[in-house]
């Protein structure tokens, strides 16, 4: 069947297939229950065929998963400081001492003032061989701010030291503010997401749904939102926030503001999709019945959007992880001693760093891998949620 | 034509009033003033302030009236010309911007035409060979630009700069040229600086277009038309420059709305870092010190511009493309 054609003038193979004929067997294969399966089915089913989007849905829950148990992952605590170790660059792991198995460890490291060029230069001692230990005791810390524990999937040997990304100028261990930082940068992208969300699916439910004055309203308003340019107006709004509050209100005053700001397009799509389910004759049914506006809303008319909504919703995650770095280089989001990437990344700041200690700008490794992943997997979304694709 | 020209200016004005309001609204939000800042900060250098000028500007500016009677005053003032007084600089708002204002004009197009010549070559090569190593890696390439945040890109980008071709390339003239009037010699200077921050601030829009410009040609591509004209003959490259592209043309101009709002935030951000002599860094100063005509007439301006861009770049579509000619457009 499959084959190539035969050459012209030659009768075309006719195939049958061999399989014994089963009239009362239930149809199989790919197509299994499509007729009836849901929209959420169908579009899982063709989101399963994209292998990248795939990819990056699960990179991304490990990732997500992760910060529940930041603690543990991290090899130190966020702010402890190693004043002995200042700047001091990546360790690599090693398995082979001079051709010999040893395991996973670091050599030591030796500091040594440069008094010509005023830096510490660090040397690796090859005689101080630390090994790796894991799932070990090592720095206290209180999980979730609540229990105290001091078990972690990896430290550094008794009494030394484990730097895998180096240390920043106050000796703190970059891989662990790294972690750490991912608690902050990722959640705000995700809350401001949901008030975006929230927000655009209320909006633009309502002026879908119901038109007329408040749907012309809305419209002007979204055009006047979209037309200030995005920076500027978080760095207003961000400079409302006053400088007496404490980090965790002006983190959640900068998702607040992200979400503001992003919620336009979500209402925009949202309003243009129940402008044409609206009409259905379902919809008609449950007005007669009695139905109140937030339950055909609710109940009738979002379900057939909502797959496209998170589609869209997970391609604006990544604008507001790059909006809350951009707020906190330009001095307006975040403040220690809360610890984002943003943070990170504005200490890192200057181009002597650059030059000097490279190593601190590791924190765009995962800034980059996280907004990639993002894409995609809205990609994927977008196009298994468009039932015409 | 024209009536369409005059209604679509006509929806554009209330549009800006609102605008205005906002903006106004935002900067009055913050609790104090400029001048209750100011004092306090002379009272921590235990300097004394001279508290009879003060009081004169603001009797002055009537920063005792209630708000909706400054907002009036302010918005009647940028109606002929008068944008306020900017408290810091002890100028009037005109004279401070000055230059600024062109810059960052000057910027933005040539970021745009920048962006234009970059994406249509690789949305056209994505789109012809979707699906091919080169398809890919421009792909990728172009999610990369997104996803680095600008001020590292800047950042990185000038550290190499200075590694490679010795020079240094903050700002955006040769010092010596900052307050000079526009000569050949300026004009050069700035030509030599501008390539980094337009690089920077381009590639994000630059991705984000060849990104838009691969799907909206991959869509024109499965058409019948292109179909007939490649079974009546055309070669292929004919077909897709005579027909598709064409259409993708339209969307180019059409995505000057879009794009305009989102240059304009990357300069802001790249010019802080790069300290170039555009708005942003004056804006970001003026926020922080509440020096609030200032920054809200550099917001006006600064939305006042990409009204203006969507306006031009609707009257565009307008002329090139007959359907929206015939249907007619809500604004």
């Amino acid at each position: 069947m499959n084959g190539p054609l035969p050459p012209p003038g030659r009768e075309l193979g006719h195939y049958v297939s061999d399989i014994p004929f089963d009239p009362k067997a239930e149809p199989g294969g790919a197509y299994l229950g499509m007729g009836s399966a849901s929209q959420f089915r169908l579009t899982w089913l063709k989101f399963r065929r994209h292998r990248l989007a795939l990819i990056s849905g699960v990179f991304l829950l490990v990732i997500y998963g992760s910060l529940l148990i930041t603690e543990f992952l991290a090899p130190y605590r966020l702010d402890s400081r190693n004043l002995d170790f200042i700047y001091a660059p990546p360790q690599r792991v090693h398995l082979f001492h001079e051709g010999q198995w040893v395991g996973p460890f670091v050599y030591g490291q030796t500091m040594r003032l440069d008094l010509d060029q005023l830096r510490r230069v660090y040397s690796d001692d090859p005689q101080d061989i630390q090994k790796l230990r894991f799932f070990c005791r090592g720095e206290e810390y209180r999980f979730w701010k609540l229990l105290p524990a001091d078990l972690h999937l990896f430290c550094p040997a008794e009494g030394g030291r484990l730097n895998l990304l180096g240390t920043d100028r106050l000796g703190r261990d970059v891989l662990s503010r790294i972690l750490h930082g991912a608690r902050i940068s990722l959640t705000i992208g995700l809350l401001g997401t949901m008030v975006s969300f929230v927000l655009g699916i209320v909006i633009g439910g309502i002026a879908g749904y119901r038109g007329g004055w408040f749907d012309h309203a809305m419209q002007r308003m979204i055009e006047v939102i979209q037309s200030i340019p995005s920076i500027p107006l978080w760095m207003t709004l961000a400079a409302i926030i006053p400088m007496s509050w404490s980090p965790l209100l002006v983190y959640l005053g900068i998702t607040v503001i992200l979400g503001m700001l992003d919620w336009t397009g979500q209402a925009r799509a949202v309003r243009s999709k129940l402008f044409a389910l609206r009409e259905e004759d379902y919809v008609l049914a449950a007005e007669l019945m009695g139905a109140k506006t937030p339950r055909i809303i609710g109940r009738h008319l979002l379900p057939g959007v909502l797959s496209h909504l998170i589609a869209s919703a997970s391609l604006s995650v990544p604008a507001m992880i790059l909006g809350e770095t951009a707020l906190t280089f330009l001095g307006l989001g975040l403040r220690p001693p809360v610890t984002s990437w943003g943070i990170l990344l504005t200490e890192a700041r200057g181009i002597n760093i650059v030059a000097l200690y490279p190593w601190l700008l590791w924190p765009m490794l995962p800034i980059i891998l996280v907004i990639l992943a993002f894409n995609f997997l809205g990609d994927g979304l977008r196009d298994a949620a468009d039932p015409y694709h | 034509m024209l009536r369409y020209i005059l209604g679509r200016i006509l929806i554009m004005l209330p549009t800006l009033v609102v605008i205005s309001m906002l903006i106004f609204a935002i900067i009055e939000l913050p609790p104090g003033d400029y001048f209750e800042s100011y004092v306090q900060e002379l009272k921590m250098l235990g300097e004394a302030a001279n508290l009879q000028e003060i009081e004169e500007l603001k009797a002055r500016y009537h920063f005792d009236d209630p708000a909706p009677l400054r907002y009036l005053q302010w918005v009647g003032g940028m109606l002929h010309g008068d944008f306020g007084y900017s408290f810091e600089y002890r100028m009037p708002v005109n004279e401070v911007v000055g230059d600024r204002l062109w810059l960052t004009i000057l910027i933005s197009m040539v970021t745009i035409a920048f962006t234009w010549m970059l994406a249509f070559p690789i949305g056209l090569y994505s789109a012809t060979r979707q699906y091919s190593w080169g398809d890919y890696g421009l792909t990728l390439l172009g999610l990369m630009g997104i996803a680095v945040p600008h001020f590292m890109l800047a950042i990185i980008l000038m550290y190499f700069a200075n590694v490679w071709f010795g020079t240094s390339i903050g700002h955006l003239m040769d010092l010596q040229y900052l307050d000079q009037p526009m000569s050949w010699a300026k004009f050069r200077s700035i030509l030599e600086h501008i390539w980094i921050p337009v690089l920077i601030i381009g590639t994000a829009g630059t991705a984000g277009m060849a990104r838009r410009l691969r799907a909206n040609l991959l869509d024109e591509l499965g058409k019948q038309y292109v179909v007939t004209a490649r079974a009546k003959g055309l070669s292929p490259t004919r077909v897709v420059l005579k027909y598709p592209l064409r259409m993708a043309l339209n969307f180019f101009i059409a995505d000057i709305g879009s794009i305009l709002p989102q240059i304009i935030s990357g300069a802001e951000v790249t010019a802080i870092i790069l300290s170039l002599e555009t708005t942003g860094p004056m804006l970001i100063r003026a926020l922080q010190s509440q020096d609030m005509y200032l920054a809200g007439s550099f917001l006006m301006f600064l939305a006042g511009l990409t009204v203006l861009g969507v306006l031009v770049s609707d009257i565009a579509l307008s002329l090139l493309d007959p359907r929206i000619r015939l249907q007619g457009r809500r604004g």
